[in-house]
This record gives C-alpha cells, sequence and structure tokens, in this order.
C-alpha cells in the first residue's frame, strides 16, 4: 500500500443519490486526507447533508463508491454499524437523548457498541466533559442545557468512541448568535489537534481559521472543491462567488 | 321496599370468596397487561419494519383482533386452544390467551403511535454511534415512545381490567362472579351487585385520576 492510499480518509467516487424522482447528489467525488479539516458549503437543497449521511452510511446511495479508511461504505458485506462508530456525526438539533443525562448520552455508544466497562466509560465522559467545559453539567438532563452546552455534549458523545473522523451537519445554524462561538471554539481546537473533520457550515470565519478545502455544492453536484485561500481569494464559478457575497454580507 | 343488609359481604366465608374472586380479576388484568404489552410491542416493531410482509402481517392481525368483539374472542378461545393442544387446559389460561391476543392489537395501535411521535434524528443519531437497529430501538427510541405513551397505555390497562368481567361467560371466578355466587346463594342480589359496582368504580376511578396527574406531570417535564 502506497504512502498517498494510507494517508487518505474519506473518498468519494462518482457518488449518485436519488429520493424517488429527485437527484440530490449528481457524480459527486471527494478526497479528504487524514488530518484534513474540509468545509462543506451551498444554498438549502443542494445535497450537503445527504453527502454527509452517506459517508457513514446512514443513507445508501444509488452508484458510485464510498471508502472510509480503507473500508467501503457502499459494499453491502461490511458491517456498517462497526464502521459508523468509528465516524462521529454532530447533527443540526444537536439529537442528544433526553431521556438520559449528559454522562450516559456520552456513555451509551461506549457501552452498548465498544463494550467498555461502567467505569472506564465513566472516566472517559468525564474527561471528555473536562475538555468540552461542561464538567459541572455532568448530571443534567440536556433539556436543563442550553443550546451550545448541548451541542458541546453532543461532540463529546461523538469523540466518546474515538473516531477516525468526525462529520458535522450545519452544527451552529440551530444556534442563537451568542452560543455560536463556544462550539466552535471546541471544533478549532479539535481542528488543531489533526482531527479529520467534514464540517457543513456557512459559518465562513470557522472556514477560513482552519479548512484546509472548501468544497461548493448546488443542485446536488459539486461545484468547486479548492484550497481555502484559493476560495476565498476567487471562487471560479459564478453561484460560488453569488453564493459567498450572500453568506458573507449578513 | 326491602332493606338492603350489606352485613353479607363480612361474613367469613363470603369475604374470602369475594377476596379470592378479587385476586383472581387482579392477576388475569396483569398477566393480560405484561403479555399484552410485549406482544403488542413485537407487533409495533413488525409494522414499522421496513420488510413489507412483515408489516402486512402485523397490520393484518391488528386488524383482525380489532373487528371483532372481545366476548367473541374469549368464547372462541375457550373453545378453541383446547382443540389446538389436544387436551383441556382450563377456562384461565384460555382466557388468558384470549385477552393478550386481543389487547396486544390495541397496546401495538398506540406503541405504534409512540413510536412515530419519537423524532427521526434520534433514531439516526443513535445509529450514528454504532448502535445496531434493534440496540437504538431497545435504548433510544422505545424508552422515549412509553414515556409519551404511558398515560394511553395506563387507560387502556384500566379498559382492560374492567373487560375482565366478561370472562363471566366462560364461567372462571373473578371478582363478579365469586359475587354473584354470593348474590344468589344469600338472596343478597341488589347488595351485592351494588358492592360490586362500587368496588369497580373506586378502584378504576383512583386509577384514572392518578393517570391524569401524571399526564400533567409529563406534560410540564416536556
Ligand atoms: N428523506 C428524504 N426524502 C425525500 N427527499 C429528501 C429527503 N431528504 C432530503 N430530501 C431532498 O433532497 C434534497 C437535498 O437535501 P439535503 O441533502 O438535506 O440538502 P441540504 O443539506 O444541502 O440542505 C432536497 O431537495 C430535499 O428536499
Ligand atoms: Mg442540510
Amino acid at each position: 500500500m502506497n504512502y498517498e492510499k494510507s494517508n487518505m480518509m474519506i473518498k468519494v467516487k462518482s457518488v449518485n443519490k436519488w429520493y424517488g424522482k429527485i437527484q440530490v447528489l449528481n457524480d459527486c467525488s471527494l478526497n479528504v486526507s487524514k488530518g484534513e479539516v474540509i468545509v462543506v458549503c451551498g444554498p438549502s437543497g443542494s445535497g450537503k447533508s445527504s453527502l454527509i449521511k452517506t459517508i457513514n452510511g446512514l443513507e445508501p446511495v444509488n452508484s458510485g463508491e464510498i471508502i472510509v479508511s480503507g473500508i467501503s461504505v457502499t459494499d453491502k458485506s461490511t458491517n456498517l454499524d462497526q464502521m459508523r462508530s468509528k465516524i462521529g456525526m454532530v447533527f443540526q438539533n444537536f439529537e442528544l437523548f433526553p431521556h438520559m443525562n449528559v454522562t450516559e448520552n456520552i456513555k451509551l455508544g461506549q457501552t452498548k457498541v465498544l463494550r467498555r466497562t461502567n467505569e472506564e466509560a465513566e472516566q472517559k465522559a468525564q474527561a471528555l466533559l473536562e475538555r468540552v467545559d461542561l464538567t459541572e453539567h455532568a448530571h443534567k438532563y440536556p433539556s436543563q442545557l442550553s443550546g451550545g452546552q448541548q451541542q458541546r455534549v453532543a461532540i463529546a458523545r461523538g469523540l466518546a468512541m474515538e473516531p477516525m473522523a468526525m462529520l458535522f451537519d450545519e452544527p451552529t445554524s440551530a444556534l442563537d448568535p451568542e452560543m455560536i462561538n463556544e462550539v466552535l471554539d471546541v471544533m478549532v481546537k479539535l481542528a488543531k489537534e489533526g482531527m479529520t473533520m467534514m464540517v457543513v457550515t456557512h459559518e465562513m470565519g470557522f472556514a477560513r481559521k482552519v479548512a484546509d478545502r472548501v468544497v461548493f455544492m448546488d443542485y446536488g453536484k459539486i461545484i468547486e472543491d479548492a484550497p481555502s485561500q484559493d476560495f476565498f481569494g476567487s471562487p471560479r464559478s459564478d453561484r460560488a462567488q453569488e453564493f459567498l457575497s450572500k453568506v458573507l454580507n449578513h | 321496599m326491602f332493606e338492603l343488609d350489606f352485613s353479607v359481604i363480612v361474613i367469613p366465608a363470603n369475604s374470602s370468596l369475594l377476596w379470592e374472586g378479587i385476586k383472581m380479576t387482579f392477576l388475569l388484568a396483569g398477566l393480560a397487561i405484561v403479555g399484552g404489552l410485549i406482544l403488542g410491542t413485537f407487533l409495533a416493531l413488525l409494522r414499522i419494519a421496513k420488510i413489507p410482509i412483515l408489516s402486512q402481517i402485523s397490520a393484518a392481525y391488528v386488524n383482525f383482533f380489532r373487528s371483532l368483539p372481545l366476548i367473541l374472542v374469549i368464547f372462541w378461545f375457550f373453545f378453541l386452544v383446547p382443540l389446538i393442544v389436544g387436551r383441556p387446559v382450563g377456562a384461565f389460561t384460555s382466557v388468558l390467551v384470549a385477552f393478550i391476543l386481543f389487547e396486544a392489537a390495541y397496546y401495538s395501535e398506540i406503541i405504534r403511535a409512540g413510536i412515530n411521535s419519537v423524532r427521526l434524528g434520534q433514531l439516526a443519531a443513535a445509529r450514528a454511534i454504532g448502535l445496531t437497529y434493534i440496540q437504538s430501538m431497545r435504548y433510544v427510541v422505545l424508552p422515549q415512545a412509553f414515556r409519551a405513551m404511558t398515560p394511553i397505555l395506563l387507560t387502556q390497562a384500566i379498559i382492560l381490567f374492567q373487560d375482565t368481567a366478561l370472562v363471566y361467560v366462560v364461567g372462571l371466578r373473578d371478582f363478579l362472579v365469586s359475587a354473584e355466587i354470593i348474590a344468589n346463594r344469600d338472596q343478597r342480589l341488589v347488595e351485592m351487585f351494588l358492592f360490586v359496582a362500587l368496588v369497580y368504580f373506586v378502584l378504576c376511578f383512583t386509577a384514572s385520576m392518578g393517570v391524569k396527574y401524571y399526564q400533567k406531570r409529563i406534560n410540564n417535564e416536556l
């Protein structure tokens, strides 16, 4: 195996996906190397969530191939449950489990999927809560936390599985403006520690700061895939320019 | 008019017969609720599974039992179960089977609605951390579904408790039948049936007040 291959974390090859008659992914190809941070942006309905969800097999593809760390996600014989446990995912609406407290949320996957003991899982949860600065909320329920705090717990829940990559689907777009930064700060820290990340977001400040590349989608197609300096310097497509001027000016 | 004499209830022989009767009523209702819930959950999971044949079977089952009067199902199983197993099984077993199969149809619809009330994102989040479909249901979706559905499930349980009086038709000695035996033997029909009504009323009314209170509490929480 050559160096480049083993350094590849996510490989998306000519993926097509339909919901009934609507094509939501149109011949999408994308490579993410180990440690890279990719920001995915584009207008609403352009297929960003669909792309993210196909990468950890939450949504099937109609054709094409997706390989994560050498293992095919689109191959029928792959154990997707095991695969997913190695890819963290953070949702727009947090999706913490409301009937469990913060610690239990972070422990569930550890005990049921990784089969860690209760003590190990508890220790890991505590360490992660420290990392996202929520130690004093360990025994609260999600409904008792602010949106920003909930999203940080969701990130901790993903990290508890010690994933090889993290996927974020608009992690700050459901948040009140004053809470956006506390979540972005955690993500910036994560990026600087070398986590491979794919982030759907319109936070262009975040993109400028940590993204290696920016991917722009429109109508299910990847229109641009450029190093972030190039993308912000001068996006090649008119659609991306138009989009960028909108998100940067509001 | 004749005089009412409720002392008939406290004659030791009578009160112990009534006590046996009420125990039978509770035992039957309790086992039917537990059995109905287990089978009902199973049916609900089949119904929402993305395997057409399984969900069709479950739907057919539910529609079938919901289209029959309970009393007919009780009768049926009283005669049918012994034929199927090839030996007498006793009124209790046949009635219990009938109640579980019948109630499961109602429970499954309640539970299915409960599962559908849980946001789809919860299942996605559970799957995303690597839980299997079954684990996701077990640890994430069902606990939330049951929490939302508890008041309706309890209300259905109260209805079932009342419906157990239908075992009268196969002569099983529940509370009502025990009271009737005394009523006829001691010629105290009015007293005994008033007493039975009062007991059912107090038990069920208290229980439904409890459910209302609980419903208010979870409404405040959500
Ligand atoms: N489960 C679904 N069933 C049918 N259509 C869907 C479903 N999810 C998304 N879509 C459609 O697919 C398109 C892309 O959606 P999505 O990937 O969520 O876009 P984005 O995240 O960029 O807003 C949209 O037109 C949306 O309406
Ligand atoms: Mg989206």
